[in-house]
């Protein structure tokens, strides 16, 4: 029974861990009341930054770094089309995101050629726990992870503890849900929405690093491959909360974990592939009840004016 | 006032982009004047350069005027790449089946299926989800279109379709439905009148349907207030579906119009992203079919104009989908404008207030 193999277990986290980042990092925006789609864009930027910083500099953290505040910076001109500006935030997102994956190619082949990133590029180093990896099953799934692995599963419980029992995350909810009475309250709107939107990015930064410098040592053009929109399903699969995100990455990360083991048994990866995009219609209708979303997301509020 | 600000806007983003652009193809050691001059000369230096525009602006013309449908009725179809593909796959199936019919009759069937498929594809499952169990078009369409094209994928990758023997592709359509081409000299470009005239109907059709009928305005309607249209009696659901598949059935004509008039079969790669790029049509073209033509036209000068940069001038065509971004970008942020002048303003009589 494959299900009872550990390995299976191990992808599926490995999966999730490029969903569940972005997925938690699009919570933060829309819990504020900015609607992200760029997830995916950011991602890229993240990812493409961390591979070039990490060969440039010789050392794989100073290229999470750089990818760090690249997306910081990319969720900053989202940050200010839909906040300051009332833009349209469905349509600054695709711009964003086509916008990313032109830069990142162009880039890419300017910067490095067109064949693709140096093979010598650091990576971020991949660990053990101590003592974990000595349980029966559970050591085989947590054997050899990468360390944005581990740093992931922290920022779930961290997220989810932030947004849900700290004074910042009650204003953020609360930003998100009724900006004008959050505004009477002497609440600052635009100024938590512009950390929310570019705290997104620092996660969907950090989703992209993870597949660039994380799993492999290398970027190539669109390697995110529609994982920043999967994550966005993911979030509201999760219901807008960091756990449920998470959650959802899982179930997300074990049907592509799930396509890879069928592909070793002759099954068409077309097909395969299909499956995470099923579930993800399947879910938003209705597998998860009426998903509801923050009462303001994507309603620009202007103080100037009421 | 408000046409002129319609054409001043997107024609300022661009021209914003391509000054962005510039710099950074400057800063990278290149001379933005022979890069942008290697783009405009593949875009229109001969004959046959602007056939290939035309050729290039076709698909997007058209899945762009599905885009608008959707977005005038106030839904965001993200998803039309695997609308377009799925068109494109119903179309070359038909069209190297049933070679007895006559080619006429042939090639209009393969055009309708494409049409069907397309309209299908986009209104059953992202419709009927978003009309009753509200789930958000922009998602559904968009998985949809990943499953679309990795269907295509798998249908030519040892699927029903591959031709035995050959790299991963489906037979070619029957000769007499593919679209003859325009002329001899213009023939390198692969433009076919046909083609053309499909696009132009679809133009005009698109434009009476949605300002010269009920139907239309009964679409515009749902699109610029819900609440009002389910007030004034429109069902909102029914239109929600429509709507979604008016949009999907463009995109599949689209791929049925590309099949027939250039690539005769399915090739692996999938990678037009005319889908994506139609939605920028769409938007520069505020949402108006006539405007989707121009708008369509200068994105197939951006691509043909962009491979000719990349082989004379070695500057990477992906620096045209950084311009594609980049306006897209600044015409979401039109309302900058009314809220400088109004800060401009302020400050003037603020000015004249305190000189008095």
């Amino acid at each position: 029974m494959i299900f009872s193999d550990p390995e299976i277990w191990a992808a599926t986290l490995s999966m999730a861990v490029p969903l569940a980042l972005p997925a938690i990092g699009g919570t933060f925006s829309e819990r504020t009341g900015v609607v992200n789609i760029a997830m995916e864009g950011i991602m890229l930027i993240g990812a493409f930054f961390a591979v070039t910083f990490s060969y440039w500099t010789g050392s794989a953290w100073l290229g999470l770094l750089a990818a760090l505040i690249c997306g910081g910076l990319t969720a900053s001109a989202l940050a200010w089309g839909a906040i300051r500006v009332s833009a349209d935030q469905t349509v600054l997102g695709m711009g964003i995101n086509i916008f990313a994956a032109g830069l990142t190619t162009f880039l890419l082949n300017t910067l490095f050629g067109f064949n693709g990133t140096p093979i010598n590029t650091p990576k971020l180093p991949n660990v053990s726990i101590p003592g974990l990896d000595k349980i029966p099953y559970i050591g085989v799934i947590f054997q050899n992870q990468s360390i944005l692995v581990y740093i992931m599963i922290v920022l779930v419980i961290v997220s989810h503890w932030f947004l849900f029992h700290t004074r910042l995350g009650l204003r953020m909810r609360s930003v998100g849900e009724h900006p004008l009475a959050a505004d009477t309250l002497g609440i600052n709107v635009w100024r938590i929405r512009y950390f929310g939107v570019i705290l997104s990015g620092l996660f969907s930064a950090l989703g992209g690093a993870y597949l660039s410098i994380g799993v492999l040592n290398g970027f190539t053009a669109n390697m995110t491959n529609g994982r920043g929109y999967i994550a966005l399903a993911a979030m509201i699969f999760g219901k807008w909360t960091p756990l449920g995100s998470f959650g959802a990455a899982l179930i997300f990360g074990f049907s592509t974990a799930l396509g890879i083991v069928l592909q070793g048994q002759g099954i068409s990866s077309n097909l395969l592939q299909m499956i995470p995009y099923a579930l993800t219609i399947l879910a938003l209708a209705g597998l998860v009840g009426r998903a509801v979303a923050p009462a303001a997301d994507g309603i620009p509020y202007d103080p100037r004016r009421s | 006032m408000r046409s002129l600000r319609s054409i001043i806007l997107p024609m300022g983003a661009s021209i914003l982009a391509i000054l962005i652009g510039g710099i950074l193809v400057a800063a990278l050691g290149y001379n933005p004047v022979t890069v942008y001059g290697s783009l405009i000369s593949g875009a229109f230096g001969t004959g046959i350069n602007i056939g290939n525009t035309i050729t290039a602006s076709l698909p997007l013309i058209i899945v762009g005027l599905g885009i608008a449908i959707s977005f005038q009725s106030g839904l965001f179809n993200i998803g039309a790449d695997g609308q377009y593909w799925i068109g494109a796959t119903a179309a070359v199936w038909f069209g190297y089946h049933f070679n007895h019919l006559p080619g006429w009759f042939h090639m209009i069937l393969c055009i309708v299926v494409g049409m069907i498929a397309g309209a299908l594809w986009a209104g059953v499952i992202p419709g009927f989800a978003k009309a009753f169990v509200g789930s958000h078009e922009v998602i559904t369409t968009m998985m949809m279109s990943y499953i679309g094209i990795l269907l295509a994928r798998y249908l030519i990758e040892g699927g029903p379709m591959q031709q035995k023997g050959f790299n991963p592709q489906s037979p070619e359509v029957a000769q007499n439905t593919q679209f003859p081409y325009f002329t001899q000299g213009l023939m390198q470009s692969q433009l076919s009148l046909i083609a053309v005239a499909i696009a132009l109907v679809a133009v005009i059709v698109v434009w009476f349907l949605l300002y010269k009928t009920t139907l239309g305005f009964q679409l515009r309607t749902v699109g610029l207030n819900q609440r009002a249209a389910r007030y004034a009696g429109i069902n909102v659901k029914l239109f929600t579906v429509l709507a979604l598949c008016l949009s999907g059935m463009f995109a599949g004509l689209a791929g049925a119009v590309q099949m027939l008039g250039v690539d005769h079969r399915l090739l692996d790669g999938f990678s037009s992203n005319y889908g994506y790029t139609a939605i920028v049509v769409s938007l520069l073209a505020r949402n108006n079919p006539i405007g989707v033509i121009i708008a369509g036209l200068f994105f197939g000068a951006l691509t043909t104009g962009g491979q000719n940069m990349q082989m004379v001038s070695n500057v990477p065509a992906a620096l045209t989908d950084v311009l594609t971004g980049l306006i897209i970008f600044f015409v979401a942020c039109e309302r900058i404008i009314p809220q400088v002048i109004g800060w401009y303003r302020r400050r003037r009589t603020l000015k004249s207030t305190s000189a008095a």
